[in-house]
C-alpha cells in the first residue's frame, strides 16, 4: 500500500485493479455446482485445488489435436508435443525464477520430488550419522522419505519444535542445527496450521554451516510468488493439483550443480544416452531424473495453470487470501467454544479449529451437508497434532476464488453444527 | 438436511455424551485396540468371557467422533450375555446394515443399533460405524487364538 506523499498538485489515484473475484469464479467450472442441493463452497484447497477452464481446455485439446510421446519421435505430432512439454518446463522454470530449465525436473509431486532427493543426494552425499533436520510440522511427506533413507543408511533425523500458536522456534532450530547437518527439509508453509515460515532465514543460517536446504512448496507455490535465486534454496518442491492444475504432475528445482553430482533416481528409457549390458551412460540434466514416459499432458496443463496465475498476479492472489484470512479468522473466534488451531503471526490462508464437544468428523459431516467442503482429520501431520494433544482439526483452506460470502456460510454451518449437537 | 437427522438421532447423542461400558475392564479375558489411520480414530475393546463362551462384560475406551463413540457403547450393551457365536453373527448383521444389504434372517435381532442405519447414508463414516465392531472380531480372534495354545 504506498500512498503518493510528494505529488505537487492533488490528484485521485485511479483505482487499483480491483481483484474481480467473480470474474475468477466464472473462471472455474467446478464451483458452479451444488451439493446436497446447497451451492458449493470450496474450502478443501489445501488439500487441492478446482481447475480453470483454461487447464481443462489445454488438457483436452493436447489429447485431441497434438498428442504424442516426447522427445524421440521424429515425426510431426512427437515435435509438437516435445516443444509443448518443454515450454511447460520453461514456465515452471520461469514461475519460480530458476537460472536454467534444466533445473527443473517434473515429477509427480512434492512427495515424488522429497523422495527424489532423499534418494538420490542421499546416496551422493549423505552417510551414516549424518543429521538431516526438519521442523514438527512437517507434512509425512517430509518426515516419512527421511526415516526411510535412515534405515538404509543410518542417517539420523532431527525435529525443531514449534510453540503454541505453531510458530517455529527459531532459537532450538539454531541448537538442532549442528556440525552434523546436512540438509534441513522444511516446508514454506505449514499445510495443518497455516504458518508462514521464515525461509529465507533458514536458508541463511543453514548455509552458514555448511547445509543444504529444501523446501517443500507445496502450500506456497499456490499462494505467492516464489523466487528460488532469491531464497537461495538447494531445492524447492511443488505439486500442480494444488496450483490449480492436473494431478500427477509436480516439480523439483535443485540447482544445477547439485543435481549434476548426484545419481539418476530411476532407471529406464528417456534418462540414458547410452544403454550396454556392461555399462549405461546417462542423460543430461533434467533427462536424467526423469525416466519413462513423462506425464506430458500434465506438465502441458501445469504451464497452462502457470499462465493463468501469473496473468492474475500472485501478488494479488496473496492479497485476496490475505484478505480472506483476516475476515474469517475475528468471525471464527468469536464463535463461543471455537478454538483455532494455528495462530501463528504470519499465516497463509488457512483456518484450523476445534469445536468444543463436536468432534472434527461430526463438523466435517454437518459442514458438507451445508455444501461446505472442508478438511477434517490429522491433514497428514500426525505428529504436529499430538504436539497439540488434538487428534485432529477441522481445516478450512482458502484460494482465489473464495468469497467472504462464502466465509459466512461457513461460519453459520459451523454455528448449525453446534447447534444439532446442542440438542 | 433430513439425513443429517437420521444421522445423528437423540439415542447417539445420548450414548455419545455418557457412553456406557466406558473404560477398561477390570481382569478381562482378552482385548484389542483398534485404529483409523485415516482419521486418528482409536478404540479398545476389553471383554470377558465365562466357561462356556458367554460375554459376561464389555468395556471399551478411546477417542473418536459421535458415530464411533455411540456405536461402541450401543455395541458394548448389545454384547453382553451373548456368546462368540451370537457376537460374530450381529458383526455380519452390522456390517450388511452398513453396506445397505438385506439383512437377513432376524433383522430385528440389531434392536438399538438400528438407529446407526441412517450412516449407510454417509459412505466417508461408515468406517467410524463398523470401527468398534472390527476390533471386537481382533478381540474375540485374540481369546480364541490363546485357547487353542493353551490347549495345545
Amino acid at each position: 500500500m504506498v500512498t503518493e506523499m510528494s505529488s505537487s498538485r492533488p490528484k485521485i489515484d485511479p483505482p487499483r485493479p480491483a481483484f474481480d473475484v467473480e470474474r475468477i469464479r466464472a473462471d472455474f467450472p467446478a464451483l458452479r455446482q451444488t451439493v446436497h442441493g446447497r451451492p458449493l463452497v470450496y474450502l478443501d484447497n489445501a488439500a487441492s485445488a478446482q481447475k480453470p477452464s483454461r487447464v481443462i481446455e489445454t488438457v483436452r485439446r493436447y489429447y485431441t489435436d497434438d498428442y504424442a510421446n516426447v522427445h524421440r519421435g521424429l515425426h510431426y505430432l512427437s515435435e509438437r508435443a516435445s516443444d509443448a512439454f518443454e515450454a511447460a518446463r520453461g514456465k515452471v522454470r520461469a514461475f519460480l525464477n530458476a537460472r536454467e530449465d534444466r533445473e527443473i525436473v517434473f515429477v509427480r509431486g512434492t512427495t515424488e520430488a522429497i523422495n527424489l532427493v532423499a534418494s538420490s543426494f542421499g546416496q551422493a552425499h549423505l552417510k551414516a550419522g549424518d543429521e538431516i533436520l526438519i521442523t514438527e510440522m512437517e507434512h509425512h511427506s517430509n518426515i516419512v522419505p527421511w526415516q526411510l533413507l535412515g534405515e538404509r543408511l543410518g542417517t539420523v533425523l532431527k525435529v525443531a519444535p514449534v510453540n503454541d500458536a505453531g510458530e517455529l522456534l527459531m532459537d532450538e532450530f539454531e541448537r538442532l542445527l549442528g556440525p552434523r547437518t546436512r540438509l534441513v527439509a522444511v516446508t514454506h508453509v505449514s499445510n495443518a496450521l497455516g504458518t508462514i515460515n521464515p525461509v529465507e532465514r533458514i536458508i541463511e543460517l543453514a548455509h552458514a554451516r555448511g547445509a543444504r536446504v529444501l523446501i517443500d512448496g507445496a502450500q506456497s507455490a499456490p499462494h505467492a510468488a516464489v523466487d528460488v535465486q532469491a531464497l537461495d534454496c538447494d531445492f524447492y518442491a511443488f505439486s500442480g493439483h494444488k496450483l490449480y492444475g492436473p494431478t500427477g504432475i509436480g516439480a523439483l528445482y535443485g540447482k544445477r550443480e547439485l543435481l549434476e553430482s548426484m545419481p539418476p533416481y530411476q532407471g529406464g528409457g528417456e534418462m540414458i544416452r547410452e544403454v550396454s549390458f556392461t555399462r549405461t551412460t546417462y542423460a543430461e540434466l533434467p533427462f536424467k531424473f526423469e525416466a519413462g514416459t513423462p506425464h506430458i499432458v500434465g506438465a502441458i496443463g501445469l504451464g497452462a495453470a502457470i499462465d493463468y496465475l501469473r496473468e492474475i498476479g500472485l501478488d494479488a492472489v496473496a492479497r485476496h487470501e490475505s484478505e480472506l484470512l483476516d475476515y474469517a479468522t475475528p468471525r471464527l473466534r468469536e464463535i463461543p467454544g471455537l478454538r483455532l488451531v494455528g495462530t501463528a503471526a504470519r499465516k497463509a490462508g488457512i483456518a484450523s479449529f476445534l469445536l468444543d464437544g463436536v468432534h472434527t468428523h461430526d463438523v466435517g459431516t454437518i459442514l458438507d451437508r451445508h455444501g461446505v467442503a472442508v478438511r477434517a482429520g490429522h491433514h497428514c501431520t500426525m505428529p504436529l497434532m499430538t504436539r497439540f494433544g488434538v487428534s485432529g482439526t477441522t481445516r478450512a483452506s482458502f484460494a482465489l476464488y473464495n468469497t467472504r460470502a462464502e466465509i459466512d456460510v461457513l461460519v453459520e454451518a459451523i454455528r448449525q453444527a453446534q447447534e444439532l449437537f446442542r440438542r | 438436511m433430513n439425513e443429517l437427522k437420521e444421522l445423528y438421532q437423540e439415542v447417539i447423542f445420548d450414548h455419545n455424551r455418557n457412553p456406557r461400558h466406558f473404560g477398561k475392564l477390570a481382569h478381562a479375558s482378552c482385548h484389542a485396540e483398534g485404529f483409523n489411520p485415516l482419521c486418528g480414530d482409536k478404540v479398545s475393546v476389553y471383554l470377558r468371557l465365562d466357561d462356556r463362551g458367554v460375554i459376561e462384560d464389555v468395556g471399551f475406551d478411546g477417542s473418536g467422533c459421535a458415530i464411533s463413540v455411540a456405536t461402541a457403547s450401543l455395541m458394548s450393551e448389545t454384547l453382553v450375555g451373548k456368546t462368540r457365536a451370537e457376537a460374530e453373527a450381529l458383526f455380519e448383521r452390522f456390517h450388511s446394515m452398513m453396506m445397505g444389504e438385506e439383512a437377513g434372517g432376524d433383522a430385528a435381532a440389531l434392536g438399538k443399533l438400528e438407529v446407526l442405519s441412517g450412516v449407510k447414508e454417509f459412505p466417508s463414516r461408515i468406517k467410524c460405524a463398523t470401527l468398534a465392531w472390527h476390533t471386537l472380531l481382533a478381540a474375540l480372534k485374540e481369546e480364541q487364538d490363546r485357547g487353542s495354545v493353551s490347549t495345545e
